[in-house]
Order: structure tokens, then C-alpha cells, then sequence
């Protein structure tokens, strides 16, 4: 077997100078499709984050949060992720007027999110699920093998969501998401880990889980 | 999806309408460059910089009781000039509902203190008495606007919940809600507008009262570095160290050190000054004339056209362009000032960058123009480096503290690319606000720089004033204040339909 790609062993983690995860033994390989599952509070972005940073240069990382510029256009919030492969001026060049290299580069990802249309439109003007595909869009454009999303789904309807998941899952070799929708989980991911009162309460390939399986994760304390 | 795109116009207005603005007056400033006079007004300007720095690493007081009394007047001016000021403006403030209240506050405010100066000494000399009046004047307009306002922002949930049979403005109602609610930001403000009253009280000297800009003048005009340089860092450390000795329960002792050792006096000869109101402010062909009668109306008419076509005119359009381009100018430098004071990109040096943005906002436009025309010679560069550099400095520290508020995502870029792609367009709006709030006052200083010798309208008005055609000199100076008036007019505007807000603590 490989060396895995991420390992925590035994391990706290702290959110704002508290305890949220503790003991965590956790190995996640190349190829692996994950979905972390968990009530609100239960340690998935901080979990996220933990992964992220033992390997920043391969991840591609979308936030629950888009953080999108608000008065730039489409274009230039996905072009943002390609920021480092460019030089300065080509860079600053590039948001007076979109040059066609960096134009090409969005269009291969806007096309397949379902933005072609908004591409010139501000992100302020956008809705949320329009904004989410953006956010998601600033990743993939990243090209990096590892994706690592915090609820990237949440606000878009069930039809896109769907296909954005399978856009994500079909572009990168390794995927980690926070996810609430179970089926979700089941459907698009290999590996099911489920956090409950600062502890991995469950970590199984999806193929051996039903959803009934995993609402206890979600009950009141 | 369809019914998402419906809010697209009215939002699309905004972000571009922030670079359409943007890009208009840059054009204008661009234009106005072909009209000003931006050359190099002597061959050598590096001869008198060496001089300058050799003064400025050698500073001398040629006189210690000199030096401190000039200081201390300084402080004397300032100090009487900003309670006074807080007085009228608070009671002005009661009555800012009123739009003739309003319309009072922008008039006075509108003329500079510098003219204000000028006209109290035609009465009353150069004595403590002009000197606090041309100070407390245009700063009770100021606080009023800003204590208005203040009194307007306010949470009403405290003054609604009050028991009351009707909803008429009530005194105590308002001392128990409104003003407690405004109070910190109004002494904060306050606190603000003092450093800048000792900037007006130290430039008043050069127009001839007993402040520290008397003696620049002096020592800087005859090529005095040292001494001048002495004068300039007592200045400095007189407002660098303000937040120290500025204490709250130290206030009133300092009130009474100011009036005890400066007590505001004027020997006026009321003759004179009924003579001053009723016969030299008049325009000449009216004086003594029938009103009525056609050769005065003709002789009035040729008065006004001469004095718009000679003038006025002239005056109005080198202050809009000299104005215009600082403005520009202003915005430019802010925008590139602002990382010294933003954790975003220094994180060490921070304080230091904004020690520097703090000293360049110290010291005052109207003395490094006459600096910069010891160096540069006569035109219209050092007026437009003066405005910049003050007003960049300004508004870059406080577009630095505002970019601080900005959550960026973890897998945010650095440098440049931070620069440019996520934290420019995120405070840009802000920016503007900030700019716009300044661009009546670039103005006024721009009109008061011509006293320095650039023919913006404050050249004219202090040729009038020499000549003694007072009546000149107060219908130039009533131009000035109709062109700063719809300034900010035309400012408010723009701010309102950008949706730009301004938290104006301390512009």
C-alpha cells in the first residue's frame, strides 16, 4: 500500500484555543473519495482544516463561505485561483482587460459549472448557488489533484448539485468533503467519516453503509 | 435562476459605476494638466534641497523665548479656537434640522481660516482676537455638520422608548438619549479636529499673527534652514505627541492656561469698524452712491465685469484645475500609501509605516507648498505634491485601518496579486467615500495656496487685501465660498448615488 497522503495520529485539534477533535487517528490515500459527515460544531472545517495544511501546495480548497471579491466579475474571482501561474503584470494586465490565455483557462471551467452566461457579471450580482459554482470554479481551475471542500454544495439545488459533485469527484484523484446530505455522501463518495462529540464515531467505505446508518450522527446529545 | 439576474441592473450600476466615476475624473485631471502651469520654475532645484537637508540634520533656536512663545501662542490659538468652536458648533448642531441652520454652517465652514484672518484684521489687527476667531469660525461649521450628523446616526430605539404625550423634539429627552449615545464619537472627532486646529493656528503666522508659521516664514524666506528646521520639529513633536498630554481631565486646566496667558483682546474702534462694514466692503460704485440712479447701476455693472473678467474668472478656474489634478493626485498617492498602515501587508513594520503616514498627514499642505516652492520655483507642482502628499497621507491611513476589517480566505494570494485582486476592488469603495468627503477641503486648501503665489483665487484675494479694495477682496472671497459650497454639494451627490457611506471620524 501507498504511504497515505494525509495522517494524523493521535492528534488534538483546536478551534480558537479549544478542543473540538481529540485523539484523532486518521490516514486518508491517494484516490480516496471522502465524506465527512457531522452535526454543526462537530469539528468538520476544523478537521478540514488540518488537513489542508500538510499539504497546501496540492489542494485545491473551497470554503463554505465563497469569499468571492464582490465588484469583480465572474471571470476574475475563477481567474484567481490561477494567480500563481502567472506573472505580476500579466496578472494586472488581466483585470483592466481579459487576456486570452487566462480567458480560455475560465472558459474550459465556467462552461461545465453553468456560468458561460454570468462570466462578466460581478459577484455581487450573482445568487448564492451561482456564487457557490463560482467558488467551486476558483478551485478547479487550481488543477491540483486533491480537492478539499467544506459544504462546496450546500446552497445550489439538488439537480446542480449533483452534477457539480460528479464535476469535482471526476477532476481531482482525491476528494475530501463536508457534507450534511447523506445521500450525497453515499452516492459520491468511497469512505464515509463521521465525527460526533470530538471523536471519529465512524469511518467505513460507503458501500457497507445504508443512511440508515448515519443519522445517529445527527442526534441531540 | 432567471429571477436571480432581475436584481442585475441596479446592482451593476454600483461596482461600475464606482470606475466610471473613477475614470471621469481622472480624464478631467487629465485635461486639466494641459491648462496648469506644472513646470520646473528653476534650473536647480538640488541646490536649495542641500540646503534644506543641511538645516534640516542641523536644527538651531536662534531664540528659546521666541521659540517657546511662538509654540506656546500656537497652542494658545488652537486651543480657545477649538472650545469655542465645540460650543457654537453644538449649539448650531441643536438646529442642523433646519436647512437654513445647514445652509449658515456650509457658508462659514466654506471660508478658510486663512481668509477669515484676513478679513478680522482689516478691524481688529493682528491681535489674539483675530487670531481665535479665525479659527473658531469655520470649525463651529465643521463640528456642527459633523455633531448634526452624529445626533442623526444615532440608535432612536433609547429616545422611542421614552415615555412622551408627543413626538416633539424635547431638550431633556435629547440630553438623556441622543447626546450620551453620540458623546464618544463627538469627543473623538473633536480630539481630531484640535490636531488640525493647531495646523491652522501655526499657518496663521504667515499671514502675520504671532504663531509658529511667523517665524518659518521668516527664517525659511531668508534661507534660515536651521532655525526653520527647529521651528518645524517643535511643531511636530507639539502634535506628535498629542495623544499623551491630551487627557481629558487636563482639559479644562489647559482652557485656562490658554486664556490666562492669551486673554482674546482687540482695541476695534467702533467707528472703524462701522466705516470697515458700511463704506470698504461695499463694491466702490455703490459707496455713498443713489441707488436707483442709472450711472450707478452702469458703473456698478462695469465694476462686476471687470472684476469677473480680471479676476474672479481667472481665480475660479486655476483653483478647479489646480484642485482637480490634487484631487486625482490625493487618490493616487492614497491608494498607494495605504499598505503601510494594513496588517495585510506588513506585519512588523506596520506601526512604522504608519508613523510615516501619520508625520506626512502632520504636517500642514499650506507649508510644505512653500517649501516646495523654495525648491521647485513657481508653478503649480508644489501646490499639487503639498495637497497630495497631505491628503494621500490622510486617507491612506485611514483606508489602511479599513482594510484591516477585510476576512480573506485561506487560499488568498500575496503581494501584488493580494494587492490588486482581493483587497483593491474590496476597499475601493470605501476609498472613494473617504475621497470625495476630502475633495471640499483639497479645494479650500487649493483656493488658499494662492496666497503663496499661484493664481488660484486666494492670490487675487490677497492682492485685494494688499491694495486695500476690501470690497475685491470680500466678493472674491464669497466666490471662493459659493465654489467650496457646491463642491460639497455636488460631492454629496455623487456619495449618495455611489451608495458610498463615510464614517467621518477623522477627515
Amino acid at each position: 500500500m501507498d504511504s497515505p497522503l494525509f495522517e494524523l495520529h493521535r492528534q488534538c485539534l483546536r478551534y480558537q484555543n479549544k478542543i473540538v477533535l481529540n485523539d484523532i487517528d486518521l490516514r486518508i490515500f491517494r484516490g480516496e473519495r471522502i465524506a465527512l459527515l457531522g452535526g454543526s460544531g462537530a469539528g468538520k472545517s476544523t478537521l478540514l482544516k488540518a488537513l489542508r495544511q500538510q499539504c497546501p501546495a496540492e489542494v485545491a480548497w473551497c470554503p463554505q463561505q465563497p469569499g468571492l471579491v464582490p465588484m469583480l466579475s465572474v471571470f476574475h474571482n475563477i481567474h484567481m485561483g490561477n494567480l500563481q501561474r502567472h506573472g505580476f503584470f500579466y496578472n494586472l494586465l488581466n483585470l483592466v482587460k481579459p487576456l486570452p490565455a487566462a480567458r480560455s483557462a475560465v472558459d474550459a471551467i465556467s462552461g461545465p459549472l453553468g456560468l458561460h452566461e454570468q462570466l462578466f457579471y460581478s459577484a455581487e450580482q450573482l445568487s448564492g448557488g451561482q456564487q457557490q459554482r463560482t467558488s467551486i470554479g476558483r478551485a478547479l481551475i487550481q488543477q491540483r489533484p486533491i480537492f478539499i471542500g467544506d459544504e462546496p454544495v450546500a446552497n445550489v439545488d439538488e439537480y446542480q448539485a449533483a452534477k457539480l459533485l460528479e464535476l469535482i469527484c471526476h477532476r481531482h484523484t482525491t476528494v475530501v468533503l463536508a457534507l450534511h446530505d447523506i445521500a450525497h455522501a453515499l452516492t459520491y463518495c468511497t469512505r464515509v467519516i463521521g465525527l460526533k462529540k470530538g471523536t471519529i464515531a465512524l469511518d467505513a467505505p460507503s458501500a457497507q453503509l445504508r443512511a440508515s446508518d448515519l443519522a445517529h450522527l445527527y442526534d441531540a446529545e | 435562476m432567471a429571477s436571480d439576474n432581475s436584481r442585475a441592473p441596479e446592482q451593476a450600476s454600483s461596482a461600475f459605476g464606482l470606475r466610471r466615476t473613477s475614470f471621469w475624473f481622472a480624464c478631467v485631471a487629465i485635461v486639466c494638466l494641459f491648462f496648469a502651469d506644472v513646470e520646473l520654475g528653476t534650473s536647480n532645484p538640488w541646490h536649495e534641497l542641500q540646503l534644506m537637508a543641511a538645516g534640516a540634520i542641523s536644527p538651531s533656536v536662534w531664540s528659546w523665548s521666541a521659540f517657546i512663545a511662538s509654540l506656546a501662542n500656537t497652542l494658545a490659538f488652537a486651543l480657545q479656537g477649538i472650545a469655542l468652536a465645540a460650543i457654537g458648533g453644538f449649539l448650531l448642531a441643536l438646529g442642523y434640522r433646519f436647512t437654513l441652520v445647514r445652509g449658515f454652517c456650509a457658508f462659514i465652514r466654506s471660508i478658510h481660516e486663512l481668509f477669515w484672518a484676513l478679513l478680522f484684521m482689516q478691524v481688529a489687527g493682528l491681535s489674539s482676537l483675530t487670531g481665535l476667531l479665525a479659527i473658531a469660525i469655520p470649525y463651529a461649521g465643521t463640528l456642527a455638520k459633523i455633531y448634526g450628523e452624529l445626533f442623526e446616526e444615532v440608535d432612536t430605539a433609547p429616545a422611542s422608548s421614552l415615555p412622551s404625550s408627543d413626538r416633539q423634539f424635547s431638550l431633556s429627552h435629547f440630553f438623556y438619549t441622543t447626546l450620551p449615545l453620540a458623546w464618544r464619537p463627538m469627543a473623538t472627532y473633536t480630539s481630531y479636529r484640535f490636531e488640525c486646529a493647531i495646523r491652522s493656528s501655526a499657518i496663521l503666522g504667515f499671514v502675520g499673527l504671532p504663531t509658529v508659521g511667523f517665524h518659518l516664514e521668516t527664517a525659511l524666506g531668508e534661507g534660515h534652514y536651521s532655525d526653520a528646521a527647529a521651528l518645524f520639529y517643535g511643531l511636530l513633536l507639539l502634535i506628535g505627541t498629542l495623544r499623551f498630554w491630551l487627557q481629558k481631565s487636563l482639559v479644562p486646566l489647559y482652557l485656562i492656561a490658554a486664556f490666562y496667558y492669551l486673554p482674546p483682546q482687540a482695541t476695534i474702534s467702533w467707528d472703524f469698524l462701522r466705516h470697515f462694514i458700511s463704506h470698504d466692503l461695499v463694491p466702490a460704485p455703490l459707496r455713498d452712491a443713489v441707488l436707483l440712479d442709472p450711472d450707478t447701476a452702469v458703473a456698478f455693472a462695469a465694476w462686476c465685469s471687470q472684476l469677473w473678467q480680471q479676476q474672479m474668472w481667472p481665480g475660479l478656474v486655476n483653483t478647479l484645475v489646480l484642485g482637480q489634478i490634487s484631487l486625482v493626485f490625493t487618490g493616487v498617492l492614497a491608494l498607494l500609501l495605504f499598505p503601510l498602515n494594513s496588517s495585510l501587508f506588513l506585519n512588523r513594520w506596520r506601526p512604522l509605516g504608519d508613523s510615516m503616514l501619520i508625520l506626512m498627514r502632520t504636517i500642514p499642505e499650506y507649508m510644505l507648498a512653500f517649501v516646495g516652492l523654495l525648491v521647485l520655483g513657481p508653478s503649480m507642482l508644489p501646490a499639487i505634491l503639498a495637497l497630495g502628499v497631505h491628503n494621500g497621507a490622510i486617507i491612506g491611513h485611514l483606508v489602511g485601518r479599513h482594510s484591516e476589517q477585510l476576512t480573506l480566505r485561506d487560499d488568498a494570494s500575496s503581494g501584488l496579486n493580494l494587492y490588486f485582486y482581493e483587497v483593491l476592488p474590496r476597499i475601493y469603495r470605501q476609498f472613494l467615500a473617504f475621497l470625495f468627503y476630502r475633495w471640499e477641503v483639497i479645494l479650500r486648501e487649493t483656493a488658499i495656496l494662492g496666497i503663496l503665489g499661484i493664481s488660484t483665487l486666494g492670490f487675487y484675494i490677497d492682492s485685494a487685501f494688499e491694495e486695500f479694495r476690501f470690497d475685491r477682496a470680500l466678493a472674491l472671497i464669497l466666490a471662493s465660498a459659493a465654489l467650496n459650497i457646491s463642491v460639497d454639494q455636488m460631492a454629496r451627490r455623487i456619495r449618495l448615488r455611489l451608495h458610498l457611506k463615510t464614517a467621518p471620524e477623522s477627515l
